[in-house]
């Protein structure tokens, strides 16, 4: 219980009576704090809505933010961090909104001395600090969700199949293929295998820094799949240090067409298919 | 790309997730680039990295990697100690063993980092834990 149900009341008469002068002051810090990225007119806006809830909150004798009649004032704090962590401000920034409370408190307690302010102070101070903590959480799950997100569309961003050639589709691999990207591979090629016909597929891993055995096992996965629909795979972009790294490792490709390049890979690709490739010199007019 | 980090010291790296494999990956990658390993060597010792770092999160049940440049009075090198308290190897030479895993991997993991480093050592006791000592030198 971070207050009583009268220094709640105390707090929610405190508020009201100087309702104005209180929220422009509170505006004021919080502006200073996050420095013009957000218009007054915004902050003016939220700090009023974040003001009439606390008071109304204080009314119904709020004793405890996580308590029921914390409902309101717990969802008008979780909208403000919310909008703040998708803005890009840091959790310092979101939290000083609600801290700033306090300094206006205890600028207008001052004023107004009377026999019970230091306690009042605290008790109004614990209050605050829930808050504050609430909003905190609130921001660190917001910014969590977002980064799930993001990698959620890096995934999808990191493995494009491109159809290269009538019946020839490529996988260009970059970065790290743990086993959630490895499946997402596997799959967009065999989906891309049958959407367009392709008998042949290349695997360029010109962008994976490292081919371990787990990595290798991956690859070699997607090929038997790829097999088993009827379509052959070669795997590019071996360069010299992976090709002696795979060979100190003992992993062995069997008779899985590998090649230097995507370029060696998809010519090799255009001979077995009859397609004839050859250099016109350019005449010079 | 070594910013923040002070390779005249061990830097130590736990083991709980895949992030943290690649994060051990990378840091093995930054103290090779420094102690002037050549660019086949760095993959082999990332390789090899990778592979004990994985070990030690699925068999081991997470632990830690410490990387350290070391030197020798011709060459540098870097050291890797990966380390867990997991249920320990009770059968080195057969662990050891091309294509022997118990984990549904190719099983080359542990042999394989073997051939693709300089000094490997190995401590293991059952029910304590393992303690894998590696370290590829400049040449």
């Amino acid at each position: 219980m971070a207050l009583s149900a009268e220094e709640s009341g105390r707090l929610a008469r405190l508020l009201s009576e100087h309702g104005e002068r209180l929220t422009r002051r509170w505006t004021e810090i919080v502006a200073t704090s996050l420095r013009g990225r957000l218009s007054q007119a915004e902050l003016a806006r939220q700090v009023q809505e974040l003001h009439r809830s606390m008071i109304d909150a204080g009314e119904n004798g709020l004793t405890d933010l996580s308590s029921e009649q914390g409902g309101e004032l717990r969802a008008v704090l979780a909208e403000l961090s919310r909008g703040r962590a998708r803005q890009g401000f840091t959790a310092t920034e979101t939290a000083i909104s609600v801290y700033a409370l306090k300094d206006v408190l205890l600028e207008l307690m001052e004023e107004n001395h009377e026999g019970s302010a230091l306690r009042d102070f605290v008790a109004f101070s614990g209050l605050i600090d829930q808050m504050g903590l609430f909003t905190f959480e609130t921001y660190t799950r917001t910014r969590e969700s977002l980064i799930a997100d993001q990698a959620e569309q890096l995934l999808e961003l990191s493995t494009p199949v491109v159809k290269i050639w009538e019946g020839v589709v490529a996988v260009p691999l970059v970065g790290t293929l743990d086993s959630a990207r490895a499946q997402v591979v596997m799959e967009r090629l065999l989906q891309t295998l049958v959407d367009t016909g392709s008998p042949y597929a290349i695997i360029d891993i010109t962008g994976v820094p490292a081919v371990d055995t787990q990595v290798a096992q991956h690859i070699l996965k997607t090929v038997v799949a790829a097999r088993l629909m009827g379509a052959d795979c070669i795997i590019s972009g071996i360069r010299p240090q992976i090709a002696q790294t795979i060979v100190a490792l003992g992993i062995e490709f069997g008779d899985i067409a590998t090649k230097a390049s995507l370029a060696d890979a998809l010519r090799q690709v255009l001979r077995l298919t009859g397609v004839e490739t050859r250099r016109h010199q350019r005449r010079e007019s | 790309m070594t910013a923040g980090v002070d390779l005249g010291r061990p830097q130590a790296q736990a083991i709980r997730s895949d992030e943290d494999v690649v994060r051990v990956r990378q840091l093995v990658r930054t103290f090779a680039v420094s102690a002037r390993l050549s660019l086949v060597d760095q993959t082999k010792l990332v390789t090899a990295a990778s592979e004990l770092a994985r070990n030690t999160l699925v068999y081991g049940g997470g632990g830690s990697a410490e990387v350290t440049v070391v030197e020798d009075d011709r060459r540098r090198g870097v050291r890797i100690v990966f380390a867990d308290s997991g249920p320990g190897i009770p059968d080195i030479d057969l662990a050891l063993t091309d294509g022997y895993t118990t984990g549904g991997g190719l099983g080359l993991g542990l042999s394989g980092a073997r051939r693709l480093v300089d000094d490997f050592d190995i401590w293991t006791t059952v029910g304590e834990g393992t303690r894998i000592t590696v370290t590829k030198w400049s040449r």
